[in-house]
């Protein structure tokens, strides 16, 4: 049996085996990030894996385990998937230590994705906080590539520290474009930058966005979710026009080992995106 | 088909020929529990069991399953082992644990056309043919009949065994069933209607001798509202998260994914996982969705009564009444939705 847009699932957790064909280091330090380029080895395989913004993957070093990814790059890059992996855990640490050349398992992709066709026509807000910007990523540059197809762009994103910022190199890229505004922010002051000082929120309530016709997306800690959606509130925006996406520790990807609730909705199937309309009223345990 | 009568004295005929064309099942005898077992002697078969301590869920959905193996190195390659392709006969089944494959169904097998199945559990089930045994003498914790089903319910089972005292009336249910009957030998005469008014006298006790009640009227609803209500906390003060409860429930699925592996090669393992444990939902960042056991005990009576209801329109819960049984500090599912349908 095969899904569209995905691997052969006979077995839907066996992986596909991807090479790691390029390894960016995004972010230095003790949470270091760094972003995967994975080329499946059976071109079979990469050539049928399609996916949408907004989905993840899991990727395996066999060993010892498997971890949950947003998928950071663009359906329009192809040949290619990236992730962006915080070194955090056991298998994250592992896959940190992972060189060029090295291969892993991939499997997916899974959940729901951004409404972007739905959005066609559309201003976006895009608002990331540290490593919550890998996803939003994935979505700005499948906009950038279909650019006549939304409204202005608008991307504020930012990090604890300069160094903590992911995608400096496509960042600078974009200040360039006359046709998308960047609003990067660092919460302490640091020499020689030239951008705003404090935290996400701040940035958003300086800027004052409009929500005349503009979907707002925000990914990041769960602590700048929670003020981004207030903030974004008090500017006028209604519930539907607010989408962020959700992680939970998850084993299967897949709806069945049981672990990734929020009440009855499990973020692997019915998630990872949910319009704020969709969760403002959901009670579970977040 | 007409329903049919057994002899008893013919049973351990009826069951040496099962096991010369099936692998046969059974629940059988061991250090004190019954458990469900494949039997190579069928005289080893124990029917006089209630139930068995680990509900047969593992026969389809394993305790420890292999997902794949893997080679390391070089010659990286990632292989999915063979479910075992003979058929089986599962038989002794009570009609609880039956209806707990019912339940388990929608999660491994999907919803709907292109949701994701679980192999494993979709080819034992697809090679197993189910034989129940209707309960006459029902247990002091038993509450099916609260839950729309009973001693004799028929669902998810091929065949269903009555005994009447010296022998067994067979309900026939599916064509699964009816197949497996007409392949054995002529060891079953007709049920005459003298045959079927005794097996319905004998349900018909068996369902009055089921006491104790649990009232699921409108408790969806009534939970609902009831997320934030300080009862969980209380409830879960008695808990001291052993997770027997979940492991032992025929309706609860959760697992766990772990890699086991030598320096060449490898696989990747579930086993059954608990709700009831804080590492379950522990992220690596070190945030606890459900950090405390109020959390945790309060998603396990709502995945049940709640969340199971919304998504698949069924209770997650068959009334077999083992997390009553054996759980070490006396929590009673039957008391807490009873106490929720009085809750302010």
């Amino acid at each position: 049996m095969t899904r569209e847009g995905t691997m052969k699932v006979d077995n839907p957790y066996e992986p596909g085996l991807a090479k790691i064909a390029d390894i960016r280091l995004e972010a230095t330090g003790e949470r270091a990030i760094k972003t995967f380029r994975l080329e499946f080895l059976d071109k079979e395989i990469q050539k049928n894996f399609t996916f949408k913004p907004g989905q993840f993957i899991m990727i395996s070093v066999l060993g010892v385990g498997e971890s949950t990814f947003a998928i950071s790059s663009s359906p329009t890059q192809k040949g290619y998937i990236e992730v962006s992996a915080m070194r955090y855990g056991k298998h994250t640490k592992a896959l940190h230590q992972k060189e060029i050349g090295d291969i892993v398992g991939v499997r997916g992709p899974y959940g729901n994705n951004f409404p972007l066709e739905e959005w066609k026509g559309k201003n976006i807000l895009f608002i990331g906080g540290g490593i919550g910007q890998a996803p939003l990523r994935s979505v700005i540059n499948y906009c950038i590539d279909n650019r006549k197809d939304y409204g202005d762009l608008n991307i504020i994103y930012g990090a604890r520290t300069s160094k903590d910022l992911c995608y400096k190199d496509e960042f600078a890229k974009m200040a360039k474009m006359d046709d998308l505004q960047t609003h990067l922010s660092i919460d302490v002051e640091e020499e020689g930058w030239e951008h705003y000082v404090g935290f996400v929120p701040s940035n958003l309530m300086r800027l004052q966005p409009s929500p005349e016709n503009t979907i707002a997306i925000t990914c990041g800690p769960p602590i700048m979710i929670k003020f981004v959606i207030q903030d974004l509130l008090e500017l006028g925006f209604k519930d539907e026009q607010i989408y962020t996406t959700l992680e939970m520790r998850m084993k299967c990807g897949v709806g069945m080992c049981g672990r990734c609730n929020i009440g009855n909705l499990y973020v692997c199937k019915d998630g990872p995106v949910f319009s704020w309309d969709q969760i403002k009223d959901l009670e579970g345990d977040m | 088909m007409d329903s049919l009568i057994l002899q008893k004295e013919k049973l351990p005929d009826l069951l040496a020929e099962i096991a010369t064309k099936f692998t046969l099942i059974g629940p059988k005898e061991e250090t004190g529990f019954t458990e469900f077992q494949e039997l190579e002697d069928p005289t080893e078969i124990n029917l006089d069991y209630l139930l068995s301590r680990v509900p047969p869920k593992s026969l389809l959905f394993r305790q420890t399953e292999t997902l794949f193996t893997f080679t390391k190195g070089k010659n990286i390659k990632v292989e999915t082992p063979k479910v075992d392709p003979g058929k089986r006969i599962i038989f002794g089944i009570r009609p609880c644990d039956a209806r707990g494959y019912d339940l388990l169904n929608p999660v491994f097998e999907g919803r709907k056309e292109g949701d994701y199945q679980d192999p494993f559990y979709v080819q034992r089930k697809n090679r197993s043919t189910l034989i129940g045994l209707s309960c006459n003498e029902p247990d002091k914790n038993c509450f099916c009949t609260s839950l729309g089903d009973g001693p004799a319910s028929t669902k998810h089972l091929d065949l269903l065994f009555t005994d009447l005292g010296n022998r067994y009336y067979i309900d026939v249910i599916t064509e699964k069933g009816e197949d497996l009957i007409n392949n054995l030998s002529k060891l079953f005469s007709k049920a005459t209607d003298e045959d079927t008014k005794t097996r319905n006298k004998v349900e018909k006790t068996a369902v009055s001798a089921i006491t104790r009640k649990m009232n699921t009227e409108g408790v969806v609803e009534k939970l609902n509202g009831m997320f934030k209500h300080e009862y969980w906390g209380e409830v879960a003060m008695r808990c001291i998260g052993c997770g027997i409860c979940t492991y032992l429930c025929p309706t609860c699925h959760c697992f766990d994914i772990q890699d086991e592996s030598t320096l060449k090669e490898g696989g990747r393992i579930r086993v059954w996982d608990s709700c009831m444990h804080p590492e379950y939902t522990h992220h690596a960042s070190g945030h606890n969705p459900r950090p405390s056991r109020m959390n945790r005990v309060r998603n396990r009576v709502y995945h049940k009564f709640n969340f199971f209801p919304r998504n698949d329109g069924v209770f997650g819960c068959t009334g077999c009444g083992r997390c009553i049984d054996y759980c070490p500090v006396n929590i009673d599912i039957i008391t807490i939705i009873n106490d929720v349908k009085e809750m302010e």
